[in-house]
């Protein structure tokens, strides 16, 4: 999995998703009238809710003398015992990392800054798990949790850089010159200063490495380091849906759960706008004179174990594979099923992100928030969850093994990247212009469609890529739910590595590879964008 | 908007299946339908396709495969019921089979098609038959034991002396089978106690070519696997089993056990003829000749079926008599989740 927008989760205002049961009352007063663009916003939430309603449901019909067998036992205690472990190392290493990358290419003179600063984005177009092949290519030894903490913190260190760099290009440095002007030191500017400024920025990083770690499967299945993500896996492949599964699934919704409550703790309550007329000016930059060698060292190994390394793997293997790894009967149809799936799950997150866009644009209110923050929550549970839970639902429905299912899940995991990015569009189109089309006679959907839809066309294909990236790469919900005979490049990248041909799975890495550049590229901009320069 | 996603996928779908379109031929005297057969594959997904490819093209039968694990893919057989899109199931071992037998999914299968196998390697209800078999091996690093340091029996490695030293893929089909047999064979108190020495001593890994190959570089002294792991990677390249050799237990040991691959015909499929031309097939000469000739390195068993002469001769093999169609999964996962190896 690779790439979400990045502030999943930093919107997740964490109200107890019952809540949405409220009558609808409250609607009325929050302002808006249950209309169809409110209907479907709920009946989307509502969707959105139905991985939580099951693992609730399953508790329930489990019974306590069997859940708590299958919850309070030494397995869970180990699973647990690594999952804190692997979270508690990686994101506080993580955040140093993206820290002090992000002053050296935004705040010092280091030589190629900007080139360094793509260099540091660009490994989130390598799924985790080709960084997980590649090292178990390179050190067939490495296993257990700091192989673990060391594959996680190169495969996801960028979700906390762009974030980090993003922040620090947008300070402004009068704060900074007052503090020197009162005496402090420049470490001590930087500690006293810049850091706490970094806050919200680095605490919403955290949280979406965080939530990756939980979620991610393949990385770790390679290097052998069991979480409770790959022990569900385990358990679903010895018994399908068995009560096993469904029991570790509900402890890793709490353990998500928990990142999610940590996170909002971590945030505080402090004001970050500057005050004052005109605007910032830009920061100066620290030259780093004799230092530049020293500066250079960190993004340039990084950019060695993060994208050399995956390089350096797949034309190994390409080139011992030669041409006979590169079976087009079977690339063709895997590469024409991803891009029809995500294509297709692209498209139906977008449109279903509409409705909660425009109302929390256009007509915010406490219902409206706490619909939006169900969608939230549910994005951030686990691939595995999902599926899990819409394997067991659909499994008597027309729908099972159709691709309705897959996109059903894909259009649960990914709606927020859809929302964070269509909403941004939505509240740059003027209410004014949508007012002045239904002044002119058109209906509200007509006017919503012909105005502000239209204006937020860019913000949408940008969300809309984000999503098709997620589902390029994505693994455990496909592995589980895909139609009879859909092999994916994940999949079949999957089925060749686990079979430990590896030379056969490196073409369908490469394409994956390939295909998430530019969409890497478009969220690098994005990032960029968003601090205004 | 939900109406395109259908046709989306139905595009998806043609364009996969364009590319291994079917002659058109009834070699089997089975009218080909245009949907073809669901399979719903546990075995190598590369054995499978082997098969499934071999037998479009004589019968003009188009083959759909969903590729999983054995309890994986049973349990979702059962689940569905009646409903299930599956209209053949083949799976590594017997366990699997056992428990989509005694949920009653399981049509009869004809005649003919049983008499392609010899009754020690099918259950006498013949509702599944044998499609090939595989033995459980010990793999060793030379470098690192000699063959007077190996275990005299699978239930060896559950003493102190062998902590640390070896390590199996629990959460593999193929080593379930393995407990289940033992299960079969010492009871659950012997296999729960084994269990649990087992979680103390042996390093698990995710399948069994991870196992063959951490042996191969040294990481540890010994697993145990099934047989053709080592001589498939022996065929292609050596690189990660070049300095591994095989112990085979033999004496009717529970390490000794040779597991049967199932197949079979669901009783709620509706293409029942090309369904059960698939199985037939598989058990018949075509099939058995991909195994011997193949790159599966499993051993044939159909009647009069040659194994790959590379392979040691089943015969040879001492294995433990054990019913396959009494083999319990569900019991297994059980203990195993019990012990805290799942």
């Amino acid at each position: 999995m690779s790439a979400l927008p990045l502030d999943v989760g930093a919107d997740a205002a964490l109200k107890p998703a019952v809540a949405v049961l409220l009558p609808a009352p409250a609607a009325g007063r929050s302002g808006w009238r249950l209309s169809w663009v409110g209907g479907a916003a709920l009946v989307v939430s509502l969707l959105a809710l139905l991985p939580l309603g099951f693992v609730l449901w399953v508790g329930v019909q489990t019974g306590w003398d069997t859940a708590s067998a299958l919850i309070f036992r030494p397995r869970v205690g180990e699973l647990l015992l690594n999952t804190a472990l692997l979270v508690v190392l990686t994101v506080p290493l993580c955040a140093v990392l993206a820290v002090a990358l992000a002053w050296l290419t935004e705040r010092s003179d280091l030589p190629g800054a900007r080139t360094w600063a793509w260099l540091l984005v660009a490994p989130l177009a390598v799924p985790a798990f080709v960084h997980s092949y590649a090292w178990m290519t390179v050190a067939p030894g490495l296993h257990g949790l700091p192989a673990g903490v060391m594959v996680s913190l190169i495969a996801y260190f960028p979700f906390l850089y762009l974030p980090v760099a993003a922040a620090l290009r947008r300070l402004d440095p009068g704060m900074e010159d007052s503090a020197a002007s009162l005496g402090l030191g420049p470490w001590a500017v930087f500690f006293r200063v810049v850091l706490p400024q970094l806050r919200l920025a680095v605490c919403g990083g955290s949280l979406l490495v965080g939530l990756h770690l939980l979620a991610e499967y393949g990385l770790y299945v390679m290097i052998r380091f069991d979480t409770f993500t790959t022990a569900i896996v385990d358990q679903f492949q010895s018994t399908y849906n068995g009560p096993a599964a469904n029991m570790l699934s509900g402890v890793l919704v709490v353990c998500c759960f928990a990142l999610l409550g940590l996170e909002a703790a971590a945030r505080g309550k402090e004001r970050y706008a500057r005050v004052g007329t005109g605007a910032a000016r830009m920061p100066s930059k620290r030259k780093l004179g004799r230092m530049a060698a020293l500066g250079l060292l960190l993004p340039a190994l990084l950019s060695v174990l993060a994208l050399g390394v995956p390089l350096f793997t797949l034309g190994r293997w390409l080139l011992a594979g030669g041409a006979a790894v590169w079976r087009l009967d079977e690339l063709g149809p895997s590469l024409v099923q991803t891009l029809g799936l995500a294509l297709a799950g692209a498209l139906l997150t977008s449109v279903a992100a509409v409705p909660m866009a425009w109302l929390s644009i256009r007509s915010p209110g406490r219902l409206q928030r706490v619909l939006e923050a169900c969608n939230y929550m549910v994005g951030s549970l686990p691939g595995v969850v999902v599926a899990l839970a819409l394997v067991t639902v659909t499994v008597r429905l027309p729908i099972y093994q159709t691709a309705i299912t897959v996109l059903l899940a894909y259009l649960l995991m990914f709606l927020p990247r859809a929302l964070i990015s269509l909403r941004a569009g939505i509240a740059q189109a003027p209410v004014e212009l949508e007012q002045a089309a239904r002044s002119l006679g058109r209906t509200p959907a007509q006017a919503l469609w012909a105005v502000t839809l239209r204006l937020a066309a860019p913000s949408a294909a940008a969300g809309a890529a984000l999503v098709g990236l997620g589902i390029t790469n994505e693994l455990t919900a496909t592995l589980m739910l895909a139609p009879n005979g859909t092999r994916t490049l994940a999949t079949s990248f999957w089925a060749y590595s686990s079979e430990i041909d590896y030379a056969a799975a490196a073409p369908y890495a490469l394409i994956m590879v390939l295909l998430s550049l530019p969409m890497t590229w478009l969220l690098y901009q994005q990032s960029k964008r968003t601090a205004g320069r | 908007m939900k109406l395109s996603l259908p046709s989306l996928a139905a595009a998806a779908t043609l364009a996969a299946g364009l590319l291994a379109a079917p002659l058109a031929a009834t070699a089997q005297g089975v009218k080909p339908t245009p949907e073809g057969i669901v399979v719903y594959n546990a075995q190598h997904a590369s054995l499978t396709k082997a098969w499934a490819d071999a037998f479009s093209k004589e019968t003009g039968i188009k083959v759909t495969l969903r590729n999983g694990s054995d309890t994986e893919l049973g349990n979702q057989i059962v689940q569905e019921g009646a409903a299930s899109p599956a209209d053949v199931f083949l799976t590594e071992n017997s366990p699997a089979m056992a428990l989509v037998d005694s949920a009653g999914l399981f049509a009869p299968l004809d005649a003919a098609t049983l008499s392609e196998v010899p009754a020690n390697f099918r259950p006498a209800h013949g509702r599944w038959i044998g499609i090939a078999a595989r033995s459980t091996v010990f793999v060793y690093n030379k470098a690192k034991l000699t063959p007077a340091q190996l275990p005299k029996s699978m239930l060896d490695l559950a003493t102190p002396a062998w902590k640390g030293r070896w390590a199996a893929s629990p959460s593999g089909a193929d080593f379930q089978a393995i407990v289940s047999a033992l299960l079969e064979l010492k009871g659950e108190a012997a296999t729960a106690a084994w269990l649990k020495a087992m979680k103390e001593n042996a390093t698990p890994y995710k399948g069994n070519g991870t196992v063959l190959k951490a042996v191969n570089a040294g990481q540890i002294e010994g697993g145990v696997i099934y047989h053709y792991y080592y001589y498939g990677d022996q065929a292609k390249t050596g690189e990660n089993s070049n300095n591994t050799q095989l112990h085979y237990f033999r004496n009717q040991d529970a390490g000794a056990f040779v597991s049967i691959s199932g197949g079979g015909v669901l009783a709620s499929s509706k293409h029942q003829p090309e369904a059960q031309a698939f199985v037939k097939w598989i058990a018949g000469k075509g099939g058995q000749d991909i195994l011997k000739t193949g790159d599966a390195y499993e051993y044939a068993v159909g009647t009069g079926a040659q194994s790959n002469p590379k392979l040691v001769p089943l015969a040879e093999l001492q294995a433990p008599k054990v019913e396959p169609s009494k083999l319990n999964s569900k019991k297994v996962t059980d203990l195993m989740t019990q012990a805290g190896l799942l």
